[in-house]
């Protein structure tokens, strides 16, 4: 995977996590291009779009597009399903999430994003394992906060 | 201080934390920009508070706004500030907010290496974890090549949570360091057998990405990854195996044979369309590897279909019929109206996918429908872009593979003409190359292609209205042209030469305007032809004062080629003009000038031309220039230049020159600036674009029919009736047919490759595509690089091969510059185990514990030693006897590398353990004969935290570690890192030494702090390093001849050894020698060989090898007796331990 943007219908991003490096102008040149194409899409469509070399992939969630760039060869489905899964990953974690939830704790988004998918790839399948070391970690730092505080 | 800590609380108080802004943000819709902005400067005040939280809640606030659009690369260094931080909850946030904002050209990401390093080994496991996370987001080749061993040694870390995020990241380090990937294979592969699901599946994740680009490498993998198939439960798995699979396939057919049953039951069985899909995918792969060996296996793509539809998404299974019509168009073929259907779709994406279809689908018989139906969708589309793709696929379609599919000129021509009359294409450019290049390469096609043209030409709407983006008026350009070169098929030549001269052209783009005054000129020349002998020279007369009239608003034009062309043409005519007073007939004349048949030139002709011989393309013709010559680089027009050159033909040949070493110079400079971001390959192609003029476009607001047009479904109809007539006719005139083939084919058009009833559509007409030209001798070679840039390229390497020296990752040296500069030297190093020598009362305690330190592999760039010291809470009496238990196994360990390992031993290095390498080969080389180099791992077998390792040798006369300068003779050396626990990493020391021709022993101590939860204490461990002789040697070949001189010469002397009872088969014998010694074999007569070797300080060695009833006799030769004798003693030594 090349990289992953959540936005908002308005067109809100509100959340982007990079697998290739990129400056911050291509960086922003391609999220507003993409965000302008899957907004204009119809909901009927299907979810997948060629655009450049890439494949995209994306998903809307209540209010939230979910979407993803794979490159030529990859497996749209299974993209598919780790959007799908880490929406759970959110749901389970905020407890019934909302885009209010990801916008106010959006490192956290980040944080859990990190523990399930690494350089681009899946890098753990099981949610339960994924929440675990989400916890364990938050734990830790829970500690040490309040200790330092 | 404590102060200062409060009063930083205290001002957190009053801070904004990232809620707080967030709900600023939203509460100043309006004025967003302001309010950041001035957010942005509270922040940068926080930033410059000591409180390092006050920093990290800036930090984590930069982060948002990032993602909202603001630039931060300003507080990259305050990122690492925090990023450094020791405590996780800002350490978290330092690396969220570098993996969002750091990329290659972020210039801190060089300060960054030691700090990720530092967490790399953290004992925190979340720490590592958050460092490998963002370090695969912000990877340089830089930070991929410092750090490439740390992470190598965290893929065996003893938790899975680590292995896990090291295995993933391996592959970004791959791609940015390829050189790491053999020495890291080994181990990679290794964790495919990993106890933990999650680690197997990373693995199994990084060697697909890797086959998946170079699948030749991994083909011996294929046994392995069948068997995880087959065993496999976890779909995420299956899914990258089998892509694997497809991979594999093409390299390997009897592969695909065998995967076909297992991936059919998959396809049967499985719930996930994810895995359904790649199955489907695969399967194609292997349907196409085998279509050459088995020929029908329609019953399979059969199947197939079942199951892409019950993919309900239509995408996907056109994706999948696109593959399958590669191999079996015809079963793909039938398909025809679900795909012409999809057409309608409203999603664009399908429409695009079905078109690519249509491509692959079309034949003779069809493509005069499926076209039809394309037209419709032509008027039907809205959005330009849609309906640009549509042109372009229709002209795709037709044209392909050398308009194979056209059997109707006349229609495809008329289907161009009513192409243009598209709204506001981007595509003039194309049509007109089409009608171009069937005009002249379908002769039969010419009257009818000239006569449409002629209309269009006529037809002012292509004139009318000018706009930005259109470039239909392209199209008149071919249409100018092809009315000028068969003039002699028009009907009415002076009529259209009016058309042609209309004030209006004079809208037109210069270089189309050009184009109509030249061809103008044809036209007359074809009218003063067409009058010749005819007694009414009026028309002749008309036509040249129409010339005459109408030229002079060309003569005036801004653009210099039409003002020359017209000039020159005008003068001519009204030359032509005073011979016609005095009635001199001109006609042959004027077509003179343009006679001459223009034949299609092949695109790669030019390329194919061979270099004569002796030809040098890339000396230089003249002296290079000097340097002085003018700094900016001027684009190279073609005409200037051309002009120029006729002027100053030898000053423009220099500028070339100079301009392309420049450019030349300035690549070079832009690839060594590392803060340069390069351009992506394509862009940088074209950096001398001359070939386009800015070309002013044509408006068409409204769409018109073009009056007096015939229009394609004329023909279309036409067609079919002529069809059915000669289907009619067929079975009278069946021999004649046969004749009428043959002759087509040998024009060059191919006929075998349609369905069967295709063959009997004979075109309308006789076609004659003219083929194209090739230079004479043309080279044959169809050379489609692979594109250099490619960065997977690198990653291309024989995994296979033993790995050299020079491959292996570097790690990070005590003294780095020190062994740039005199890289690694010899000696053989031992270390021998040792026992405490003293414990303390903490230790007894936890004599259960065992806390052990391991020094192993001692390393020098030509190979490695294993060795183990041991640190455990033993009484001191046991120490001797310990000892020498110890070096037992850890002799028996380096000779049999069997599986006679101590269950304390465990971290090998990676890159060796597979390797037929000795574990104690050290050799040097003869850069610096006085030096050794020595490399040790250090593995933490405790549970406890170490750090603070110190390193010192007792210095003897001969060998003495290198100290930095300013240090003391007996002062330790600090080993620049900390290890957790279970965890290894390696570091360099350097000794001087003097003489080689004795073996050495030096004594060492390891200091270092141990840190339990609760407490700390220090510890010390002993040990012995040893130098052999033998590891001054150096393999070195030598010639049989120059071996016999050697012995001849009297510097050397010799001595001679007896080896009792060795049962070894001989050739065992001499590679152990070779191997453990370093000699190598000269020259080998039944049981006799002589051997040759060579110390770092240029002593000759030379051995004569005899066996004979399990003894052994070695006579040798050296320039330096000791160093012989204690050679030989090694020797014996060896084979007595054996």
């Amino acid at each position: 995977m090349q990289f992953m943007l959540l936005f908002s219908r308005q067109g809100k991003l509100r959340l982007q996590k990079w697998y290739v490096p990129l400056s911050d102008k291509e960086k922003k040149k391609i999220t507003r291009e993409l965000v302008q194409t899957v907004l204009a899409r119809k909901p009927k469509m299907c979810s997948f779009l060629e655009w450049r070399d890439l494949k995209i992939v994306y998903k809307r969630y209540a209010s939230l597009y979910f979407c993803c760039a794979i490159e030529d060869q990859d497996n749209e489905l299974i993209t598919l399903e780790i959007i799908h899964r880490y929406v759970e990953l959110l749901d389970k974690y905020f407890g019934s999430v909302c885009e209010l939830d990801i916008i106010f704790n959006f490192e956290k988004a980040y944080f859990i994003l990190d523990e399930f998918l690494l350089g681009g790839e899946a890098q753990e399948t099981s949610k339960k394992n994924v929440l675990k070391a989400i916890e364990q970690a938050d734990l830790l730092q829970e500690v040490r906060h309040n200790y330092f505080l | 201080m404590a102060l200062k800590m409060v009063k930083g609380s205290i001002d957190r108080i009053f801070d904004k934390n990232l809620q707080d802004l967030v709900r600023g943000v939203r509460s100043h819709r309006e004025d967003e920009a302001k309010y950041i902005s001035s957010c942005i400067d509270e922040i940068k005040q926080e930033l410059k508070q000591d409180n390092i939280a006050v920093k990290a809640n800036a930090v984590c606030k930069l982060t948002y706004l990032q993602m909202l659009g603001y630039d931060i690369s300003w507080a990259a260094f305050n990122i690492v500030e925090v990023m450094s931080s020791s405590k996780f909850t800002y350490k978290r946030i330092g690396y969220l907010a570098a993996s969002q904002c750091f990329h290659d050209g972020t210039d801190v990401i060089m300060l960054t290496t030691n700090q990720i390093r530092k967490d790399l080994s953290s004992p925190n496991q979340y720490d590592t974890g958050v460092a490998l996370t963002g370090l695969s987001c912000f990877v340089t080749p830089d930070l991929a090549r410092d750090l490439a061993n740390d992470i190598m040694t965290l893929m065996s870390h003893t938790k899975p949570y680590i292995r896990k995020k090291a295995v993933l990241i391996m592959y970004k380090v791959f791609l940015k360091y390829p050189e790491s990937l053999r020495p890291a294979f080994p181990r990679l592969k290794e964790k495919l057998d990993d106890p933990d699901p999650g680690v197997q599946s990373a693995a199994v994740n990084v060697i697909c990405e890797l086959a998946r680009r170079n699948p030749r490498n991994y083909l011996s993998l294929a046994p392995l990854f069948f068997k995880l198939m087959t065993s496999s439960t976890n779909n995420w798995v299956l899914i990258k195996i089998i892509k694997l699979f497809g991979a594999l396939t093409p390299l390997e057919p009897r592969l695909g044979k065998k995967l076909i049953e297992p991936l059919t039951n998959l396809i049967h069985s499985t719930s996930a369309m994810s895995l359904l899909y790649e199955c489907v995918n695969t399967v194609i792969a292997v349907l196409i590897s085998l279509s050459s060996g088995m020929p029908n296996h329609s019953a399979s793509i059969q199947v197939l279909y079942t199951h892409t539809h019950r993919l309900f998404l239509k995408y996907l299974g056109l994706l999948a019929m696109s593959k399958i019509l590669k191999t079996h168009p015809k079963s793909v073929q039938s398909h025809k109206d679900l795909v012409l259907q999809c057409l309608d779709d409203k999603d664009e994406s399908i429409r695009l996918r079905a078109l690519d279809l249509l491509y692959g689908m079309v034949s003779k018989k069809n493509l005069m429908e499926i076209v039809k139906k394309l037209m419709v969708h032509v008027d039907k589309a809205e959005g330009t872009t849609y309906r640009d793709e549509l042109l372009t696929k229709i002209i795709d379609i037709c044209s392909q593979s050398n308009y194979q599919y056209i059997t109707n000129f006349e229609w495809y021509i008329s289907i161009l003409v009513e192409l243009t009359r598209l709204e506001g294409t981007r595509h003039g450019h194309l049509i007109a190359s089409q009608m171009l290049d069937v005009a002249v390469r379908v002769k039969a096609i010419r009257g009818f292609a000239v006569v449409q043209m002629a209309t269009l030409l006529d037809n002012t709407t292509l004139l009318a209205g000018s706009g930005q983006h259109k470039s239909i008026c392209e199209v008149l350009y071919a249409a100018a042209w092809i009315c000028g070169e068969f003039s002699e098929h028009l009907e009415d030549p002076v009529h259209t030469l009016e058309a042609m001269l209309r004030p209006k052209v004079a809208t037109l783009p210069g270089h189309i305007q050009a184009i109509y005054i030249q061809n103008a000129a044809k036209l007359f020349a074809a009218v003063l032809n067409g009058q010749q002998g005819t007694p009414d020279c009026q028309t002749m007369q008309e036509s040249s004062q129409l010339l005459i009239d109408r030229l002079p608003l060309f003569v005036q034009s801004a653009d210099l080629e039409v003002q020359e062309r017209a000039s020159c043409i005008l003068q001519l005519v009204k030359f032509i003009q005073k011979l016609q007073h005095k009635e001199v007939e001109v006609g042959e004349e004027v077509t003179a000038l343009f006679a001459g048949e223009l034949n299609p030139v092949a695109p790669k002709a030019q390329k194919k031309v061979p270099v004569p011989d002796g030809l040098d393309l890339d000396a230089w013709i003249n002296e290079p220039p000097s340097e002085s010559e003018s700094e900016d680089e001027k684009p190279v027009a073609v005409f200037a230049e051309e002009e120029l050159r006729h002027a100053r033909p030898h000053h423009t040949e220099v500028d070339e020159k100079e301009l392309a070493r420049r450019r030349e110079a300035r690549k070079q400079e832009q690839a060594n600036n590392p803060f340069y971001i390069k351009a992506s390959p394509t862009s940088q192609k074209d950096s001398t674009g001359v070939e386009h003029i800015p070309v002013v476009q044509i408006d068409l607001s409204v769409p018109l029919k073009v009056p007096g047009m015939s229009t394609s479904d004329k023909y279309l109809k036409l067609e079919e009736e002529r069809r059915q007539r000669e289907r009619k006719e067929r079975g009278k005139k069946e021999k004649k047919k046969k004749k009428k083939r043959e002759k087509r084919s040998g024009m060059g058009r191919r006929h075998d490759s349609g369905p069967e009833s295709e063959e009997d559509i004979a075109p309308a007409h006789m076609v004659d595509i003219v083929t194209e030209e090739m230079p004479e001798n043309a080279l044959s070679s169809d050379d489609d690089e692979k594109d250099p840039n490619d960065p997977y390229r690198a990653l291309d390497v024989d995994l296979d091969k033993p790995l050299a020296d020079s491959e292996k990752l570097p790690v990070r040296a005590h003294r780095p510059t020190n062994i740039l500069k005199s890289p690694a030297d010899d000696g053989e190093v031992q270390e021998v185990p040792k026992e405490p020598k003293k414990k303390s009362k903490k230790e007894k305690r936890d004599k259960e514990e065992e806390r052990k330190v391991r020094l192993l592999w001692l390393r020098c760039p030509n190979g490695e030693i294993q060795c183990t010291c041991t640190k455990s809470s033993k009484h001191k009496k046991k120490k001797q006897k310990k000892d020498k238990e110890k070096e037992e196994k850890k002799r028996k360990k380096q000779h049999g590398h069997s599986g006679d390992r101590e269950g304390e031993e465990s971290v090998q290095n990676g890159t060796l353990e597979e390797e037929p390498l000795p574990v104690c080969d050290i050799q040097g080389n003869l850069q610096n004969g006085s030096q050794v180099v020595v490399s040790i791992i250090f593995e933490n077998k405790s549970t406890s935290f170490l750090k603070s390792m110190e390193f010192n040798v007792l210095d003897s006369l001969n060998s003495k570690l290198q100290r930095p300068e300013g240090s003391g003779p007996h002062d330790g050396l600090t080993v620049p890192f900390q290890l957790p626990p279970g965890v290894s990493n390696e570091a360099r020391f350097i000794f001087s030494v003097q003489s080689i021709v004795m073996p050495q022993r030096l004594k060492g101590t390891l200091t270092f702090i141990v840190k339990a939860d609760d407490s700390s204490t220090h510890e010390k461990l002993d040990f012995k390093l040893h130098f052999t002789c033998s590891s001054y040697l150096i393999t070195t070949p030598c010639y049989s001849d120059t071996f016999a001189k050697l012995l001849e010469s009297a510097d050397l002397k010799g001595t001679s050894v007896r080896l009792q009872e060795v049962s070894l088969p001989f050739h065992h014998l001499l590679a152990k020698i070779c191997f453990h010694h370093h000699f190598s074999v000269v020259e080998r007569i039944d049981s006799c060989a002589s051997l040759y070797s060579r110390s770092i300080q240029g002593h000759h060695v030379c051995l004569l090898v005899k066996y004979a009833h399990q003894t052994v006799t070695i006579d040798a030769k050296c320039d330096e007796s000791s160093l012989l004798g204690n050679v030989l003693e090694e020797i014996k030594k060896t084979f007595s331990q054996s």
